[in-house]
Parts: structure tokens; C-alpha cells; sequence
């Protein structure tokens, strides 16, 4: 339970999701709550749904239950008020980078004069350290450099809320360090609310002031709430000399290799709990001792068998 | 880059190899058409020299009938030089230059192509967008798509009644199909993510036309174009050649009756000429438009 007030932002209710002709719905009673300026990442397996509550919540896709509240009215559409960073990018390869911001910006404010639209798209190009490639078009850049602009795109326009689907899915380690330290930077500088998918377990240790933990589909949920009790101000570079760091991760790779499958089919609990790993007096999992495994190469084998 | 230029250096020569032998072919083939090569005419009958008067001929028998024939390459060169001299003379209904007849075929081909345009982007974008409207006029696109444009004709002549509006009618009929189809065709194929990015940031259905699916599908659009404006330039000499009057078609017609093969040989290839440099053009727009992914 969270101590300090915290504002919700966002209220999602017995959120459910049903193709038509399936027999099972993939995801059911997924209820959570985002409050203000926090950075919340959920995980899961493939199929749990996770893009389809990403995608609800952005207003692109309607569940087939449960409601979705922002600030308290209902989420129907999509809106400017929620940017979307989007998976594999998706940015329109015939403008530049500074045109596709600029698209972003003008859609927000229409009646800003061609100046101020282009020191905003200045200031958010130069925020994800672009400026040097601003006229170039996407082609020229790197999967990397297109991430920061649908990145920079997405902050552009101010939104009460970021969602990111995966965002460094597609990325090679060394860049997705960069730039998950150049979103840390920009998330704390900015104070915004995120609500991100993942599939790393060190990333969402990194960014996330809570994790959630998705069961398998069908009938999947959210099983689980994991708070992340590491100081806010935390560096990758530091990240993994905290004996903390490890129980969490711990719990996190055993929710997922050992826990997830059991409660697929709508076993596990609509009203998740919240756990602190290491801290909490009865955890859940046997993994308060240090973990043998402090290879984390060994630990990403095991989360993707 | 050498090795492209050198290939462009080889295909060069191979191209003008090719046409030196061509015309060394024609050279051969026409060397007995010469005047000089002409046998002596046998004296004439009466009876025949009275049939020549009857058929226009020169009935002394001194000059050959050797104007018939295949054209010599030299005079398939004076015909050249004249007709490019002066391209814009006008003589009356029945002699008037070719850059004239061309300049009226232009006309017309971009009057009717534009008017399939104006009509043909807009419908293809509404049957691009909605799956309704693909599947009520797909089937009237598929009866009236395989039409040859010139059987329009007498229908248009007769609704119409007139026959430089027909010419145009059956220019629009043919340019509408390839552009409608293509532009639905690339409307329907946005990409779903680029339309996501425009949802989520709320722009308005006029903006996103023109933004978003405009750009995104201008190669299809304009592939599209360019098959019109090929069929279009197929279909005018043949128009003009039902219509009559002017124009490229017309021209060649008109020289087929004056039995003046080197005129419609010159026509031929004037029409060629043009028809590549329409399609030059299209194919820069295209590269203008192209983005790549």
C-alpha cells in the first residue's frame, strides 16, 4: 500500500479483452492504478496481452470489459493528453526529424506560428541529443536515433502521460543503456507519468517506481504489484552493487520462470498485491537469501526459455 | 563507379550499333526503290495511257511510278528536316505542321487525363479508406475496367455530339482506371502505425489526408499515373484517327491517304518520341515522391 498521498492519474477497472471466437479471454479483471509523475513497467510473457492494455489505454483499441479513468473521466479514444511511443517506432520516413516532431507539435498547438513550433521541436530534439541530425530523414539515422525521435516526439507534446510498447525492444544493449539512462534523465527532469512494456527485468528495475507482473494468457492479470524500494536517484552504472538490486531481480525472474504459468486461467488474483522483495516479513517466493545466481546473463537465458 | 560507367559507355555503343544495322537494313531493302534502279516502262497501249490519264498518272511513261513504295533513308531524312524546320506551319485542314497536330494531341490527352484525375484520386481515396465503398463499386470498376476506351466511342459521339468532346471522353474513360485502382490500392496500404501516431495526436480527417495517407501512398498514386498517362498516349492516335480533324493521330491517317509512307513513318516516331518523354517525366515526379522505409 502506498504511504505517502499520491494523486491517481489513471484508474483501470475489471479490464478484460476477448476475441471474437475465442473461447478463453486473454486478459480479464486487470485492475491498476498509475498515480502522477510515476513510472510504472509491466511484464509478461508473450500473448499475456500487455500491448492490448498499452493500446486501451491510449484509446487505440476498445476492451471488451472494464473501464479505463483518467483524471476521472473515461479513456474512449485516443487524445494528445496520453503520447504514445510506439514499438517499431513509426515515423513517416518522407519528413525529417524536425518535420515529424514539428507534425507532432503543430497537431497539439494549431495555432502557434511556424517559430514557436520550431524552438519546441529545438528543445525536445535536443533533449534526446539529436540536434546534429534534425534534417535528416529516418533512413539516415540508426534503429537507436529513430527511438529518440518517436521519444522526443512523444515528450513533445507535453502529455499528462507517456505509454511506451516496448520501446528498446528492437535495440542492441549498448544503445538501449543510453538511452534508457537518456529517458531516467528526462522522466526525472520532467516528472511524467510512464507507463511502459518491457521484457527486461534489469530495465524495469532501472526505470520503474513499481513493476507489474503479468500472469500467462488466457485469462491472464495482473498477479502482481512489485514496488521498487531503491532510492529514485539510481544509475545503471550503480545499479547492480546494491544488494537490493538482486532480491528484486530475484523475485521478479522466479515470478517469471516459475509462478507466471501457474496462474494463467484467471488464477490469479484480480486485486493484485503489493510487495516490497527483501523487505516485506512473509515474501512470497524463496529468495530472501542472496541468490546464487548473480550472473545475469545466466538469469536472461532462463527468462526467455 | 567505373564499372557503371563503363557499362553505360558499352550499352551506348551497343545502342548505336544496333541502330547503324537497323538502318543498314532498311538502306539494303529500299536500294531497289531508287529511280535510277527503275527498268525502263515497255511502250504504252493506247488503250492504257488512256487508264493512266483515268487513274492521274503521268501518262507520257517517261517517270516511273517509283514514288511507291518504302522511303529510301534519304528521303526519309529531307522528310525529317522539312517537317522539323518548320513544325508549326498551317496550310489549311490538311497540312499543318506536326509540332502543331502534337501540340493539339497534348492538349486533348491533357484534358482528358486531368479530368480522370480530378475524379479518379479523390473516388480512389474514398474507396481506399472505407471497406464499404471498395465493395460497392468493385464490381463496376471490374465490368468497365476491361472496355477498350475506343468502344466508348460511338456512345460518346452520340450522347455528346461532338466530336473533339468524344476525343476527350474516351482519353478520360481510359486514364481513370489504372489511377482510381492504384490510389484505393495505396490508400488502402497506409501503414496502420503511421495512422495509429495520427490518432493519438488527434488531427483532424482533412489534415490526415493531405499529411498523412497523401504522402504516404504518392508512389502508388503516381505509379498509377504513369500507367494512365501510357494508355493515354496509346489511345489519342488512335482517337484521332476515328474523330478526324487534328492531331498527331489524324496526321498519320491523313499521310496513310496521301500514300505518303515517309510522313508516317516521321509520325511514328514523333509519337514514340513523346510517349517517352511523357513517361521521363512521370518517372521523375515518382522519384520525387518516393521515400524510402
Amino acid at each position: 500500500m502506498p504511504t505517502e498521498a499520491q494523486t491517481t492519474l489513471v484508474q483501470v477497472e475489471g479490464l478484460g479483452k476477448r476475441y471474437p471466437g475465442a473461447s478463453e479471454p486473454v486478459f480479464d479483471d486487470v485492475n491498476l492504478t498509475l498515480s502522477q509523475g510515476e513510472f510504472v513497467c509491466i511484464i509478461g510473457h508473450s500473448g499475456c496481452g500487455k500491448t492490448t492494455i498499452l493500446n486501451v489505454l491510449a484509446g487505440l483499441e476498445q476492451a471488451s470489459a472494464g473501464h479505463v479513468f483518467m483524471d476521472g473521466r473515461e479513456v474512449v479514444a485516443p487524445g494528445l493528453e496520453r503520447g504514445v511511443v510506439f514499438q517499431g517506432h513509426a515515423l513517416m520516413p518522407w519528413l525529417t526529424v524536425r518535420q515529424n516532431i514539428a507534425f507532432a507539435v503543430r497537431s497539439k498547438w494549431p495555432d502557434w506560428r511556424a517559430a514557436q513550433v520550431d524552438a519546441q521541436v529545438l528543445k525536445y530534439v535536443a533533449l534526446v541529443g539529436l540536434s546534429p541530425a534534425i534534417d535528416k530523414k529516418p533512413q539516415a539515422l540508426s534503429g537507436g536515433m529513430k527511438q529518440r525521435v518517436g521519444i522526443a516526439r512523444a515528450f513533445a507534446i507535453e502529455p499528462r502521460m507517456l505509454l511506451l510498447d516496448e520501446p528498446f525492444g528492437a535495440l542492441d544493449a549498448l544503445t538501449r543503456g543510453t538511452i534508457q539512462d537518456e529517458l531516467l534523465r528526462i522522466c526525472a527532469a520532467t516528472r511524467q507519468t510512464v507507463f511502459m512494456i518491457t521484457h527486461d527485468v534489469d530495465e524495469a528495475i532501472l526505470l520503474a517506481d513499481r513493476i507489474l507482473l503479468m500472469s500467462n494468457g488466457p485469462q491472464a492479470r495482473v498477479a502482481e504489484v512489485v514496488k521498487n524500494t531503491m532510492a529514485r536517484d539510481r544509475q545503471r552504472a550503480t545499479l547492480h552493487h546494491d544488494p537490493q538490486y538482486y532480491r528484486i531481480r530475484n523475485h521478479l525472474v522466479d515470478f517469471l520462470v516459475a509462478r507466471s504459468k501457474g496462474l494463467s486461467h484467471g488464477r490469479a488474483p484480480a486485486h493484485p498485491p503489493e510487495v516490497c522483495p527483501g523487505l516485506d516479513s512473509a515474501p512470497p517466493a524463496a529468495s530472501t537469501a542472496p541468490h546464487p545466481l548473480s550472473n545475469p546473463n545466466l538469469l536472461r537465458s532462463q527468462r526467455k526459455a | 563507379m567505373t564499372t557503371t560507367a563503363s557499362l553505360g559507355f558499352k550499352a551506348t555503343l551497343l545502342s548505336l550499333l544496333l541502330l547503324a544495322l537497323l538502318l543498314g537494313v532498311w538502306h539494303l531493302a529500299t536500294l531497289n526503290n531508287t529511280p535510277a534502279a527503275a527498268a525502263p516502262a515497255a511502250p504504252l497501249t493506247a488503250e492504257q495511257v488512256e487508264y493512266a490519264k483515268l487513274m492521274g498518272k503521268d501518262a507520257t511513261g517517261t517517270t516511273p511510278t517509283a514514288k511507291a513504295g518504302f522511303p529510301t533513308l534519304a528521303q526519309m531524312g529531307a522528310v525529317m528536316a522539312r517537317q522539323l524546320s518548320q513544325p508549326f506551319y498551317d496550310n489549311g485542314p490538311n497540312d499543318k505542321g506536326v509540332g502543331l497536330q502534337l501540340a493539339y494531341s497534348l492538349g486533348r490527352v491533357a484534358l482528358g487525363y486531368g479530368l480522370a484525375a480530378l475524379v479518379a484520386i479523390p473516388l480512389g481515396f474514398v474507396i481506399g479508406m472505407s471497406p464499404l465503398a471498395h465493395r460497392t463499386l468493385d464490381p463496376f470498376i471490374q465490368v468497365l475496367k476491361p472496355i477498350s476506351p475506343l468502344a466508348w466511342m460511338p456512345l460518346a459521339l452520340y450522347t455528346i455530339k461532338d466530336s473533339a468532346a468524344s476525343g476527350i471522353f474516351v482519353i478520360f474513360i481510359c486514364s481513370i482506371w489504372p489511377m482510381l485502382i492504384n490510389t484505393a490500392f495505396g490508400v488502402a496500404g497506409v501503414r496502420r502505425e503511421w495512422l495509429n501516431v495520427a490518432r493519438t495526436l488527434e488531427v483532424k480527417p482533412l489534415r490526415r489526408a493531405f499529411e498523412v495517407i497523401l504522402p504516404a501512398a504518392a508512389p502508388t498514386i503516381l505509379t498509377g499515373m504513369r500507367i494512365s498517362m501510357g494508355i493515354a498516349w496509346l489511345v489519342i492516335v488512335a482517337a484521332e484517327m476515328l474523330v478526324g480533324g487534328t492531331g498527331i493521330g489524324y496526321f498519320v491517317w491523313n499521310e496513310w491517304n496521301n500514300l505518303s509512307l515517309p510522313n508516317v513513318i516521321f509520325a511514328i516516331l514523333t509519337i514514340g518520341v513523346v510517349g517517352m518523354l511523357l513517361d521521363l517525366m512521370f518517372a521523375r515526379l515518382q522519384k520525387a515522391v518516393t521515400y524510402a522505409d
